[in-house]
């Protein structure tokens, strides 16, 4: 009798269990449940690695702001972690002293904007006729376009300087003046070599620009044909605008790295006063000279608040033109 | 009187023209500089006082000596070569996956993906070596040599040297703990080196058509098949330019250059130098080539 009982019992939980479970009220709610919490962690997971992953990027660079605040005593002062006790601006004060900041970042701005219309006319122009004609020997004259991607300034660079310390062409110059002529020690080569498309990463441009305008449609510049418009009108007018977004992707890191480049200005003996990225190498020197100061440590508070300021005209161009930047590598023929 | 032209030729003329600029620069200063660099390279050249050079032909002795009597060449060029390939793989697969993270849809996408794409434009020598100190002076995680790493771990009372044991007594082989452990202590450098590579996934991701991942859903894949079934074979082709992008991008900032520098204009020794360049720049092209190939031979192409 108890056993029976007892069976019953357990049948009647089984079944109520049965009913508890195919109730698609409490189904829905417990899935629902289940997957909030998946989506939860995961979320979790994702954040964890982007946070921690934009701490990598950006920890050093708050570390060197928070360190041109540094004073002597904060930097002595092994309790100072990031947020200086004693502030100062006396870094800042002696870096814009040493590296006559103004006039030198206006002149390495003006240097790498010149730079950059050069490197977009002329990348753009080649990129354009690369994309759009057909003419002999193309795949060979594209491949060494790769070519140029792939190999280096650096494997070059001695033919580079002898070429340019005893400048000439096609021994015109030699006739006219008697000598070569010795170029370095001035911007001209970089400008030279720019305007004839070997800059700095100018083949990388090249191949952005004729991605692009392959992308682009045939029938605008069949319209603008049939219309009557001229080989060059097209391209400028036309075909020029419509590439708006590489266009604006190669002049900001074409800016960018001609700002940063100090291989180019180190080769070329270009003078410090236009490159600033090149100038703020010597500065640790030049102010331990000048000021008799000889801690390494302390130097290293006044080099980094030399990279603050070199850094600021890259940051506000990087902050005003970020959407249309990100944007524009995503949509420009950076993808092959 | 002048003969018409046909349109063909026309209009292949107007293409020289508009790549002439650059094929003029091309042949004057990159082809021309590669002939005398293997000219410099098998000779001993001397700068005269006065500009101009004279070259003494010596054959192959400075690439001989490169290798046999160089003290620091062969052990630089190997590191070099050894940290291209082990960071190769890492840069590809770690910017395939933040580009897949970042592609998705939350708040602050817009400044995360700022914030990657931030080391691409502060690249500069001298910033770099700063953030590389600075780096070294927080240490929180995200110094740049696995030395330092250690360091910090063992001030911060964990013992990695006992989590490397433990994981050994496993059973994995050391081979690959070593390639982990010095992956992680990477980290910084793989990240600073990710940046346009992170960019050109996503924008290779957001060319994937959705109607793909609708079939996929419809046929009930789960993730990890869509992953392996659709978005890889679909960015497959993107992979071969990121790698060329890395292979070239270490290769110049890497120590062998800084070596060939340090020899032509420290040291003035000018065929050296070049041969120097010479054959890091083989290897790299090599390296390419070969890493092309095999990525090609397996690589799915939708059109």
């Amino acid at each position: 009798m108890e056993k029976t009982k007892e069976r019953f019992s357990l049948k009647g939980a089984k079944a109520k269990y049965d009913v508890f479970m195919s109730d698609t009220q409490f189904v829905n709610d417990r899935k629902r449940w289940a997957s909030n919490i998946k989506a939860f962690i995961l979320g979790l997971f994702k954040a964890i690695i982007i946070i921690g992953t934009c701490y990598v990027v950006l920890g050093p660079v708050i570390g060197i702001v928070a360190r041109s605040f540094f004073s002597d005593a904060d930097n002595y002062n092994t309790m100072v972690y990031m947020i200086p006790q004693e502030p100062t601006l006396e870094r800042y004060d002696v870096a814009i002293k040493f590296l006559d900041y103004l006039p030198t970042a206006g002149k390495s701005i003006l240097y790498s904007v010149s730079l950059m219309l050069i490197q977009v006319m002329i990348c753009s122009m080649v990129g354009y006729g690369f994309a759009r004609y057909k003419f002999p020997l193309k795949g060979l004259l594209f491949a060494c376009v790769v070519v140029m991607i792939v190999i280096p300034t650096h494997t070059i660079m001695l033919p580079l300087y002898m070429t340019f310390a005893n400048f000439d062409v096609f021994g015109i110059i030699k006739l006219i003046k008697g000598s070569t002529v010795n170029l370095l020690s001035t911007p001209v080569p970089v400008y030279i070599m720019t305007l004839f498309g070997c800059g700095l990463r100018s083949g990388l441009y090249i191949y952005i620009f004729n991605q692009f305008f392959r992308g682009l449609p045939k029938e605008i510049e069949e319209a603008a044909f049939v219309d009557g418009a001229g080989t060059w009108y097209t391209y400028f007018r036309i075909m020029l605008i419509n590439a708006m977004p590489s266009v604006i992707t190669v002049a900001i890191f074409s800016m960018v790295w001609q700002y940063n480049d100090t291989f180019m200005a180190k080769l070329f003996l270009v003078s410090d006063d236009l490159v600033i990225s090149k100038k703020i190498g010597g500065i640790a020197d030049s102010i331990s000279t000048s000021m008799k100061e000889y801690d390494p440590k302390i130097l290293e508070l006044y080099t980094n608040a030399g990279i603050v300021l070199m850094m600021l005209p890259i940051i506000i161009i990087y902050i005003a033109l970020q959407k249309h930047f990100i944007e524009g590598v995503e949509r420009s023929g950076i993808v092959g | 009187m002048k003969k018409k032209m046909s349109l063909t030729t026309k209009r292949s003329i107007t293409g020289l023209l508009f790549i002439l600029p650059w094929l003029i620069g091309f042949l004057w200063f990159y082809a021309r500089s590669l002939f005398m660099s293997v000219q410099y390279s098998l000779s001993y050249m001397e700068v005269k006082p006065g500009g101009g050079y004279t070259l003494d032909f010596v054959g192959f002795e400075n690439y001989l000596y490169a290798f046999s009597g160089h003290g620091q060449f062969k052990q630089i060029l190997t590191t070099s070569v050894m940290d291209m390939l082990i960071d190769v793989p890492l840069i590809t697969f770690f910017s395939l996956f933040m580009a897949m993270l970042l592609n998705k849809k939350f708040r602050g996408r817009t400044l995360a993906r700022a914030i990657f794409f931030l080391p691409v434009l502060l690249n500069s020598e001298a910033i770099v070596d700063t953030m590389d100190a600075t780096r070294a002076l927080l240490a929180g995680g995200i110094s740049s040599s696995s030395t330092e790493v250690l360091e910090a771990a063992s001030s911060s009372g964990v013992s990695i040297d006992y989590y490397i044991q433990m994981f050994d007594s496993l059973g994995l082989p050391m081979g690959v703990l070593e390639y982990v452990t010095g992956a992680i202590s990477r980290i910084s450098e793989i990240i600073n080196a990710s940046g346009v590579q992170i960019i050109i996934f996503i924008a290779a991701l957001q060319s994937i058509s959705p109607a793909m991942y609708e079939v996929a859903k419809i046929e009930g894949a789960t993730a990890y098949e869509t992953f392996w079934k659709v978005t890889f074979p679909m960015v497959m082709p993107h992979i071969i330019t990121n790698v060329v992008y890395t292979v070239v991008d270490s290769f110049t900032n890497s120590e062998v250059v800084d070596l060939a520098y340090r020899v032509i204009f420290k040291e003035y020794n000018y065929g050296l130098g070049s041969a120097m360049s010479l054959i890091s720049t083989i290897i790299t092209c090599l390296i390419l080539v070969l890493v092309c190939r095999f990525i090609q031979k397996r690589t799915f192409y939708y059109n």
